[in-house]
């Protein structure tokens, strides 16, 4: 087998329960314990109890070994463990190993978790080592590296801040519609309220840049013959891969063409779906430039041609395109890695379609008839790559 | 390579020597003719060994360009910049001499050794003309 028809993975496992917790402000809360709140949620939504969990897979910048720690905190004794570190896209990437763990009956039930408190205890917070041959300049990480890459796809082709601009805006109205979303009551934005926002480093104001929020995720994964049993609708996992090809800023290849080219090629190959066989589209939006790369990259239009497709709100509720449909890492939540809010997008949206109540949404915030999300992950300065592919049974 | 490393330094700490010396040296592969940037104990990828020290030609071209604001009584705003050296490879740096926010992609900068933050620094002017 090589990797051309790695194809074994489809469909052998699903996320049976989910959950967030203390997603905005939660002070007094730990990240610890806003963490395992998640679990217990997520648990609870899957009706599944705590000692059947023998897989623990979790990553946070407050804890320099997730795993252990929260399995400690849990009281669990897990068979297979994983706190791999690779920026905001590690969820992604633990929901990978963990279906490889549980294809491989290591393991029977799997929990990925997150959990971070950085609002309430003071602003972003990172255990990010300071890079060699970079630190000395002084960059202000990670806005600088996404600000030189949308500076260079500005130049590239021929983009303007406004185009950088119409993201931040189709996001804040999806969060409208979204109770759940930390920005549902603070009104509509327009282009020029992005671009007239607190220059942080240009090309990209405050309004180009992520929430800073406290908030938790879990997710429950099981093999799919266990799955059928759970009370949820089951939502299997049907492509997933990774790829990375920097760490360092100054390092990559491409600053307009990302690694997630390659994952996403991969993950629907594995899926035997295609990029616009997608009904709800979940992108990792901690910058505006992110959004134009992804879609790009992940297959929805060609290089430099997300300039046009995000125009006229074309992302937005009313539009042709449903992404980043609970508000995104702009507009809903971001606790620092917002990996688990992707995924908790991608399944929520299939599982409402599907019949469960997974909350409420304003008009349109829901999209109708969804059975196939994508959910891609970014982590580092447009590092790592991880593309996750979700279908309802019927898409198997 | 000695087993023990005794009496070597790294090409971290080779570099930063240089730079004291007032010296930009990059590396290159002999086998393969080819520079590299930032300074490895191998070639990234291939894991050629054969590698010595050049001055770089300090001559390169400004790859993306940002303005980091930043408030007057913390310094003040300045500029960070991707350069790709005339001799292949890409490196962070500033752009100095002129205002932070008025350097574009494509101008051709010189290097120079300074000092930043009490350590030696590559940085770099626009070229005129």
């Amino acid at each position: 087998m090589n990797q051309n028809d790695i194809n074994n993975l489809k469909g052998k496992t699903a996320v049976v329960g989910l959950a967030e917790s203390g997603c905005g402000m939660a002070s007094g809360w730990s990240a610890m314990e806003i963490m395992a709140n998640s679990v217990h949620d997520a648990l609870d939504d899957a009706g599944i109890k705590l000692n059947e969990v023998d897989g623990v897979f979790a990553a946070t910048a407050f804890h320099s070994m997730a795993a252990m720690s929260l399995s400690e905190y849990l009281g669990l004794k897990p068979k297979f463990a994983d706190g791999s570190q690779i920026g905001g896209s590690s969820f992604l990437s633990h929901i990978l190993t963990a279906a490889l763990a549980l294809d491989a009956g290591l393991i029977n039930v799997a929990v990925v978790a997150y959990g971070s408190n950085q609002k309430s205890i003071g602003g972003f917070k990172t255990i990010s080592e300071a890079m060699p041959y970079e630190a000395q300049y002084e960059p202000r990480m990670p806005v600088t590296a996404y600000a030189l890459a949308a500076k260079r796809y500005m130049h590239e082709f021929g983009a303007s801040r406004e185009d950088l601009a119409n993201v931040a805006v189709s996001a804040r109205d999806w969060a409208l519609l979204n109770p759940r979303a930390y920005t549902y009551d603070k009104g509509p934005l327009t282009v020029e309220d992005v671009l007239s926002a607190r220059p942080i480093v240009d090309p990209l104001g405050k309004l180009d840049c992520c929430l800073v929020t406290d908030g938790g995720a879990a997710v429950i994964m099981t093999r799919s013959d266990r799955a059928k049993d759970t009370k949820n609708t089951p939502i299997y996992l049907l492509g997933a891969a990774m790829e990375h090809h920097h760490r360092m800023v100054s390092e990559m290849p491409d600053l307009v063409r990302t690694s997630a080219i390659d994952s996403s090629q991969r993950a629907f190959k594995m899926s035997s779906y295609k990029a616009t066989d997608m009904d709800t589209i979940q992108l990792y939006d901690a910058f505006t430039i992110n959004t134009l790369l992804f879609l790009e990259d992940l297959g929805f239009c060609k290089k430099g041609e997300a300039i046009e497709l995000v125009k006229n709100n074309n992302i937005g509720p009313s539009g042709s395109l449903k992404v980043n449909t609970n508000g995104g890492g702009l507009s809903c939540v971001h606790p620092g890695m917002y990996g688990l809010f992707v995924t908790l997008e991608a399944i929520r949206q299939l599982r409402n379609s599907a019949g469960d109540n997974v909350g409420e949404r304003s008009g349109g915030g829901w999209i109708d008839n969804a059975k196939l999300s994508v959910a891609h992950g970014n982590g580092g300065v447009l590092s790592s790559q991880v593309t996750n592919v979700w279908g309802v049974s019927e898409t198997l | 390579m000695p087993e023990n490393l005794k009496g070597l330094v790294g090409p971290e700490q080779q570099f930063k020597n240089y730079l004291s010396e007032g010296k930009f040296m990059i590396q290159r592969c002999k086998s393969l003719d080819k520079f590299f940037f930032h300074p490895r104990v191998a070639f990234p990828g291939t894991g050629e060994r054969d590698l010595e020290w050049v001055e770089a030609s300090g001559i390169g071209t400004v790859h993306s360009t940002t303005c980091n604001r930043r408030l007057p009584e913390k310094g003040g705003d300045f500029n960070l910049s991707l350069i790709t050296l005339d001799e292949g490879p890409r490196m962070m740096a500033r752009v100095e001499g002129t205002e932070p926010d008025k350097v574009q992609i494509g101008q051709k900068v010189k290097a120079r050794i300074s000092i930043l933050n009490g350590e030696p620094a590559v940085i770099f002017d626009i070229l005129q003309g």
